[in-house]
């Protein structure tokens, strides 16, 4: 095989040292290296950073937490609708169907008024991945994704029923449920890009 | 009272002063260090325990005291134990010769405060602080781990640098002076900054500061306990007090070090300008305390067989060059 910088390839070395080999440029390089003063140099960036006001990077974390992204993908939430404070889930199962972790379940039923209602919908956060292709598929803006990621629990059953991540009714009576801006939510601008449905295939 | 008893009542109280005082210096040390090299990281060091973490030290010192002493299956089990109080012991009796303050008068009674005034004073110190090389050489051979073994061969070839080094340095200075006496050497120094031996023996303070750093195990020559390449080194097989142990020694040397440093190079605890000279001792012992931290948060360890190139082929020819310089100019 050919060396690698004759053979016709991408590959090239970036950074080629040149090695001394001579015990004359052996002791050039420890005297030039002795008197350049790096070391001093590294000492005088530390003592910077130490002297520099305001420098430190901690988050003391359970005292103080940093603002999440609105498009961070964390816990879910069922949103519900602002007119009626229905459910906006009408059932479709779509989430069900493309969660590639396999972690949500639902069960739906035919309600009193005829409308399909969901009975049951479960999402198991031990295995899901937080993908986000839940909140992407669903048509009714229904499931999105929050911000609430401290989610450690004695239980596997905790976070994982439909009534914990649905807006309770209080907080949606008290017009707390902000309209979501964030994973799964509806761009600024999403008015623009509406067209008209044709209707005569 | 007779003049003996004052004596023997006057050297007690000095030992457990010192003892008492370098135990609990060398754990405000740690806090110091986790401090200093915290705010050089940008990170906060511990906070928790106490304001800005202050009873942190606290709070190791109970873990410390109350963790189980285990000691493993198939140590050699007399050595495993004596090895922690070895680096203990060797680096509070390194200590006990050396001047830590001029002398002050309490109740109408001058104390010197040192507590064995050798007439080889430095000789001393550079032997006992030596012999702290002892524990971990004896605890990593003992423990049955091939980490603490790494580390314990990883200190004979420490010894065996540094040594040379720090005595072929000190020999310079120590001839100009004519005198092995820590106090002879503090007292060559009055008169001012401009009299400091620094200033006359340049190289010989850069060797002996280099040589100490290998000598008290701090990085760029921590071989012994390179966390990345042996583990813990020869402190893989202990937990508890006696692990405990080697860190006061360790840092007790540190402080040991620096005095020496101060006393031989920097003017002892002369006056300096306004400042007397009790405060100026602590003063330069201090910078000496946070250089050594400075240094371990900016520069990288380096490799057992760099450490050797390093003393025997470029200080140690240097050192021999200082003490010929030296000796042409004194004749």
């Amino acid at each position: 095989m050919k060396p690698l910088d004759t053979r016709n390839s991408p590959y090239m070395y970036v950074h080629e040292e040149v090695h001394p080999v001579t015990p004359w440029e052996q002791f050039r390089q420890v005297v030039a290296r002795t008197f350049k003063g790096e070391l001093f140099v590294g000492l005088w960036i530390v003592f910077r950073e130490m002297i520099k006001k305001d420098s430190c990077a901690t988050i003391q974390y359970p005292l103080e937490k940093i603002a999440m992204s609105p498009r961070y993908r964390a816990i879910h939430k069922l949103l519900v609708l602002v007119e009626s404070g229905n459910e906006r889930c009408i059932g479709c199962g779509l989430c069900e169907k493309i969660c590639i972790a396999n972690c949500i379940r639902m069960d739906t039923k035919l309600g009193e008024d005829g409308r399909k209602k969901v009975s049951e919908y479960t999402i198991n956060f031990g295995r899901c991945i937080f993908c986000g292709y839940c909140a992407e598929v669903c048509p009714e803006l229904a499931i999105v994704h929050g911000g609430e990621y401290e989610n450690a629990s004695e239980q596997r059953a905790h976070f994982a029923l439909k009534e914990d991540m649905l807006t309770p009714l209080e907080t949606f009576r008290a017009n707390k449920q902000r309209e979501y801006d964030g994973f799964g939510a509806l761009s600024k601008e999403a008015d623009q890009w509406v067209t008209k449905t044709p209707l005569a295939y | 009272m007779s003049s003996e008893m004052a004596y023997v009542i006057e050297t007690l109280v000095k030992a457990l002063v010192i003892i008492a005082l370098f135990s609990a210096l060398a754990g405000f040390a740690t806090y110091v260090e986790r401090k200093i090299l915290a705010f050089m990281q940008r990170r906060l060091g511990p906070m928790m325990v106490g304001p800005y973490g202050l009873l942190q030290l606290v709070a190791d010192m109970i873990k410390l005291f109350t963790k189980e002493d285990v000691v493993p299956k198939n140590v050699v089990k007399p050595i495993f134990l004596i090895a922690p109080l070895i680096a203990a012991i060797s680096a509070m009796t390194a200590l006990s010769a050396v001047p830590l303050f001029p002398e002050f008068t309490l109740f109408g009674h001058t104390v010197r405060p040192i507590l064995a005034d050798v007439g080889v004073g430095v000789l001393f110190v550079m032997g006992v602080a030596s012999v702290s090389m002892y524990a971990p050489l004896l605890a990593g051979m003992s423990s049955s781990n091939k980490w603490g073994l790494l580390a314990s061969a990883r200190a004979v070839v420490q010894l065996l640098s540094f040594e040379v080094v720090s005595g072929f340095a000190l020999l310079a200075p120590i001839m100009i002076i004519g005198s092995l006496s820590l106090i002879d050497i503090n007292n060559y120094q009055i008169g001012g900054v401009a009299e400091w031996i620094i200033w006359k023996q340049p190289l010989a303070f850069v060797l002996f500061v280099i040589a100490i750093f290998a000598e008290t195990n701090r990085t760029p020559f921590d071989l012994l306990e390179h966390e990345t390449e042996i583990t813990a080194g020869y402190g893989t097989e202990y937990s508890g007090m006696r692990w405990g142990m080697f860190f006061i020694g360790e840092y007790a040397n540190m402080f040991t070090a620096s005095f020496l440093v101060s006393l031989i190079f920097l003017g002892g605890f002369n006056p300096m300008w306004f400042i007397p000279g009790a405060l100026a001792i602590i003063l330069k012992v201090c910078f000496l305390i946070f250089f050594f931290m400075w240094v371990r948060a900016a520069w990288p360890h380096i490799r057992p067989d760099q450490l050797m190139w390093l003393c025997w082929k470029v200080l140690m020819p240097l050192a021999l060059l200082n003490i010929l310089i030296t000796g042409i100019v004194l004749l």
